[in-house]
């Protein structure tokens, strides 16, 4: 029963942290059509930064608060100055620009920052553990398990009820008519690359006192949120939450009943999703 | 179907390039052997992707996967006692054409991003498996190998240790390769391959399988990528799982880019391209990856077709003014 629960928080809160980031690539692979391979590398961008503000102003929140806000900026300036001379190319142009992208992002904050692990303290509030029936658990990763649902509702109702959200999804459903019936569509894209941007440098700045940051974190975490957003349905709210719920969950009991074979289990769920149901669970018909 | 109207041109600088190729090892320094052959291997593993990435127009990003595949293979056989290096390439080119029959099966269901993707997971489900299962590969040390097999020529043994014999074992292979595939985006079945990229739809409408057709070049670049491995494998003595990481994947993505993924050659090309600016530049500093992102960035947004690629149209377009 214990390892039970413990589990399910484990994969709950590392869930939550994947729907963050996969949530953010879904959307701008929706509106825009490209598949950003710098996503995990805005995601590590948001954690040093939101370190670095913490080096000046000792507060977890100011550096939630900015750390994001510089990286949607850098979103901004990426997609003015790159990403749109290829819109009109082929996929794979996209995907190396993004990839070329990735290589001078994760090398800068390897020569700012160092090679080495750094570590973020939680806040006085969220840090310490609690008990948990024989044991204890970290407060912080709670924190994570009831954030990640407020966030995800807050994204749902933004998409659901604002104007922007709503341009949003109309954009993604038809560019042409989006731009047809008076949407400034360049001026979208940006907005919602920058967003994207914006959500995967916020799980950045969450995770920083959940796991140690290192110049590899956002190459490791840009498989994982592909593959949720493969399972889920490119593209598709709803999928990206699913799908990294199911991924965090399988990936803390995988240790369990898998052993050793836990790390290949995310391979072997994508390739069953891809047999039975190729689109993903919430994908839309190609 | 335009005409090559420097042809015997071309033949002639080939088969210069060929004999500089086969003279380097005897006026170049040790260590610029051992680079030449790196980048002749990288060369056939990139020209091998090439073939989805320029001729089917798929993006694959696994394909070390299947280059780590021929790698274990070959570094088991040694370690198992096997004295033949033809069959243990032979193995090699094997194991890792069955490795993506395997995987190829599922991810031509999907093209573009989508097969990206696909082909990104199963290349590191491969990784993974090569990393955790330690009984077969030895985990995240790999295979190191104490001896090689000796070179068995017609009156001749040469060791594989002699840089010199390595660098023309390397190049015979890769020659070998490079002319199995040029017969092949030559021959009908590349025809079809082109055929599919530029208009699926219509090739299915006209009778030709397209799953198939595909299916059967992933294999093909499968299995010459398991063999560009297994000589990775013999070159650095050893086998480890980094040779099946996605930044592994990257290389000949990027190396084909560089070079140009339209011209047969740009691969190879760009391979060369991508080793040398990697030798200056570390020179200097540590951080390629910064660099080689930098360079990048401009090739794919200003020169599409790649260096090669952007070289070879310029003289073609020369040559159209000359005849006007």
């Amino acid at each position: 029963m214990e390892s039970l629960v413990t589990n399910l928080l484990n994969g709950l809160s590392w869930g939550m942290l994947l729907f963050l980031i996969s949530v953010g690539l879904t959307t701008v692979f929706g509106v825009l059509g490209v598949l950003n391979f710098a996503h995990g590398s805005f995601f590590m961008l948001g954690a040093y930064l939101c370190m670095q503000v913490m080096h000046v102003v000792p507060s977890f929140w100011l550096g939630i608060l900015i750390g994001p806000l510089a990286v949607a900026l850098l979103g901004v300036i990426i997609e003015k100055l790159l990403l749109r001379r290829v819109y009109d190319r082929d996929v794979s142009f996209q995907l190396l620009l993004t990839f070329a992208i990735l290589l001078v992002l994760d090398d800068a904050v390897r020569i700012i920052w160092g090679a080495g692990y750094h570590v973020v303290d939680a806040p006085k509030i969220l840090a310490g553990t609690i008990p948990l029936f024989t044991h204890s658990y970290p407060v912080y990763r709670i924190f994570l398990v009831v954030i990640g649902p407020l966030i995800g509702i807050s994204l749902w109702s933004f998409f659901h009820f604002t104007r922007w959200g709503k341009i949003i999804r109309a954009a993604a459903v038809n560019r042409e008519m989006a731009e047809g019936v008076g949407i400034r569509v360049p001026l979208l894209f940006t907005a919602v690359f920058a967003f994207g941007s914006w959500l995967a440098a916020l799980g950045g700045a969450l995770a920083t006192p959940h796991q140690s940051l290192a110049p590899s974190m956002g190459e490791s975490i840009i498989i994982e949120s592909f593959i949720v957003v493969v399972i889920g349905g490119m593209g598709s709210f709803p999928g990206a939450f699913a799908g990294a719920l199911l991924l965090g969950l399988l990936e803390s009991f995988g240790t369990v009943f898998a052993g050793r074979a836990q790390m290949a289990l995310p391979y072997i769920l994508l390739a069953l999703v891809l047999l039975i149901r190729p689109r993903g669970f919430f994908g839309r018909e190609t | 179907m335009k005409k090559q109207p420097n042809y015997p041109k071309t033949g002639i600088f080939l088969i210069f390039l060929i004999g500089f190729l086969i003279g380097c090892p005897f006026f170049l320094p040790t260590y610029w052997t051992f680079i030449l052959g790196e980048i002749l291997i990288m060369a056939l593993f990139s020209m091998s992707f090439n073939l989805l990435l320029g001729y089917s127009g798929l993006l694959s990003f696994g394909q070390a996967g299947f280059f780590g595949v021929g790698a274990y293979a070959a570094a088991l056989l040694i370690l198992k006692g096997w004295q033949s290096l033809s069959l243990i390439l032979l193995v090699g080119v094997f194991s890792a054409a069955l490795a993506a029959v395997v995987i190829g099966f599922l991810c031509v269901r999907r093209d573009e991003i989508y097969f990206a993707m696909i082909t990104l997971g199963f290349g590191m489900m491969l990784f993974t498996i090569a990393h955790n299962w330690i009984e077969l590969t030895g985990g995240s040390d790999g295979l190191p190998l104490a001896a090689l097999p000796t070179l068995r020529l017609p009156g001749l043994e040469l060791s594989l240790f002699d840089p010199r014999n390595m660098y023309l074992f390397i190049l015979a292979v890769f020659l070998a390769g490079i002319f199995l595939l040029w017969r092949l985006v030559r021959s009908p079945f590349g025809l079809i391959l082109t055929a599919v990229r530029e208009n699926k739809e219509r090739l299915a409408f006209v009778g030709a399988d397209v799953r198939m057709v595909r299916l059967t070049a992933f294999t093909i670049a499968g299995g010459l990528a398991g063999l560009s491995g297994a000589l990775f494998c013999l070159f650095n003595s050893m086998a480890t799982p980094d040779f099946m990481h996605w930044s592994y994947s990257a290389r000949p993505i990027l190396m084909t880019i560089l070079g140009g993924s339209g011209v047969f050659l740009g691969p190879a090309f760009g391979a060369a391209v991508f080793f040398l600016l990697e030798q200056v530049i570390t020179h200097i500093t540590d951080n390629w990856m910064i660099f080689l992102g930098a360079i990048l960035i401009p090739v794919v947004i200003f020169f599409p077709q790649g260096i090669l690629g952007t070289i070879v149209k310029y003289f073609d377009r020369e040559q159209e003014t000359d005849r006007q």
